[in-house]
């Protein structure tokens, strides 16, 4: 086996290969093959994507700015570039701490960390008394519509979303929901179905009689009467589970806040 | 079985290669119909389920794969001679890699939308089988030039079938062709199945296939597609 199996002659057996291949490398050939090779497309890679960051940056901003003013209004996500970035320049925006109280932090270059700096993926990772919160102030027709972010877990991966609240902060104005990595069709109809988004509208997030946030509720259990509830998406309980448990469990500070208002 | 016989004769002929001979056309032209890698060879099927929900994302794709598909080939075709055989399969990775990741950070870049719609599917064409298939079954073997345009023929043999597959589930999915919206329930549409005027009248028992937009419903377009290939093309029915 081992005598056969020996690149020797298995390359000399190969009628496939090339003349020129016949040759066996040495260790010491493969070793520096691979080494120039490897550090050759580190380098340019690398090169580039030095180069590339400032481009990458921006728009990883702009994409967030979008993602939150269309929590608004659905067709800022098709907004032009300009439009975002004027829109957002209006929005006032808050970084509120786990007992909902304004904080004004400031980041290693001394300049104030804005609620547009916060990375949800690491806020989330820390223990939840840490944990910084962002509240956007968008000023709709002379109303004020607070937008409140909350972030948790859909079936495969982690899930998002932003709700705009109305001035009695209980009275959702629109959604707007992501995800890391959820079934097309099914769990990712979340973010792509605009009627379940809708549903969403004109509900109430919290219920002030019983105590409980919003509910997403399987298939035919829903209360039509009750504003407190919308109807799931048929095939994917568990995401829209995590959008109830998401909204239970992220809304606390936001509500501390809203008490003092 | 064509792969092969292209090979042999592009050892046999060393002589005088024109740069666009018949044999260099028939490079491009090849994977478009009689050895398409998507719908006789079955290739590089996963990325045509998952990404051809929408025109644009899919054109974006096909560009994506004929670019790493011609450089990869390329670039194997200069190392050819070079290359340690030991290692060959790690070489072709590391080029195929190198590639992919310059065409994720341009994106990401340059077109950030579709780079969110495509996501995970663009560092996914490493593993499509049509790029490293062509670089095993063809860069090894045959000289740059000849390598290159086998690389784009093959990308553009797949990404044609890709943007084909993507029409018709868009249009039978969502009502829309690339973002134009073409038949649905609202006046934005250019037909109208909803409000009164000719659309109604005609188009008002009309829905959009939701099954069109699950993956599943690729795999029926791409077997039809197939299908219709197969009874006009009469070279590739198997006889036995």
């Amino acid at each position: 086996m081992n005598e056969l199996f020996s690149s020797d002659s298995f390359i000399q057996n190969s009628k496939f290969i090339h003349s020129k291949f016949k040759k066996v490398h040495s260790n010491r050939y493969v070793f520096l093959y691979t080494l120039v090779l490897t550090s050759v497309v580190a380098l340019v890679l690398a090169l580039l994507a030095t180069s590339l960051k400032p481009l990458h940056v921006k728009n990883e901003a702009l994409s967030k700015k979008k993602d939150i003013l269309s929590a608004v209004d659905a067709s800022f996500a098709k907004a032009d570039d300009d439009v975002i970035e004027q829109t957002f320049s209006k929005v006032k925006q808050f970084v509120l701490d786990a007992e909902g109280n304004i904080v004004k932090n400031k980041n290693a270059a001394g300049a104030e960390i804005k609620a547009e700096d916060l990375d949800m993926k690491k806020e989330e990772k820390k223990a939840e008394a840490d944990r910084s919160y962002p509240l956007y102030v968008y000023n709709h027709n002379g109303k004020d519509l607070y937008i409140v972010s909350a972030r948790g877990n859909g079936l495969w991966d982690k899930i998002w979303g932003s709700f705009a609240l109305q001035d009695d902060f209980r009275t959702i104005a629109g959604v707007t929901f992501d995800h890391a990595g959820e079934t097309p069709g099914l769990g990712a109809e979340i973010k792509d179905n605009s009627d379940f988004k809708k549903q969403f509208i004109g509900d109430k997030i919290y219920n002030d009689k019983t105590g409980e946030y919003l509910v997403v509720k399987k298939g035919g259990q829903r209360d039509f009467n009750k504003e407190y509830e919308v109807d799931a998406i048929s095939g994917a309980t568990v995401t829209c589970d995590g959008v109830t448990a998401m909204i239970a469990d992220g809304m606390s500070p936001y509500f501390a806040y809203f008490k003092n208002k | 079985m064509a792969d092969t016989a292209v090979q042999e004769k592009d050892v046999a002929v060393k002589s005088s290669e024109p740069l666009f001979g018949k044999k260099e056309r028939a490079l491009i032209t090849d994977p478009l119909n009689d050895n398409n890698p998507v719908t006789v060879q079955v290739l590089g099927i996963c990325s045509a389920l998952a990404v051809t929900t929408l025109v644009v994302p899919s054109f974006v794709m096909a560009i994506a794969v004929v670019f790493v598909c011609a450089f990869a080939n390329l670039t194997v075709s200069l190392l050819r001679t070079s290359m340690p055989k030991q290692v060959r399969m790690i070489v072709q990775l590391v080029v195929i890699a190198f590639l992919v990741t310059v065409v994720e950070l341009v994106l990401k870049a340059f077109s950030f939308t579709v780079y969110k719609q495509l996501s995970v599917f663009i560092g996914l064409i490493i593993t499509n089988c049509i790029v490293m298939g062509r670089l095993e079954a063809f860069a090894m073997a045959n000289k740059p030039w000849r390598s290159f345009l086998d690389g784009i023929g093959n990308g553009l043999g797949y990404g044609g079938i890709l943007i084909i597959v993507a029409a018709i589930r868009e249009i039978f999915g969502k009502g829309t062709f690339a973002g134009y919206k073409l038949i649905g329930p609202t006046p934005e549409y250019l037909i109208d199945t909803v409000s009164a005027g000719w659309g109604s009248t005609l188009f008002g028992w009309y829905a959009n296939n939701g099954l069109m937009v699950l993956p599943a419903a690729a795999l029926f377009v791409i077997g039809i597609l197939i299908w219709i290939q197969r009874s006009w093309n009469t070279k590739l029915v198997d006889i036995s």
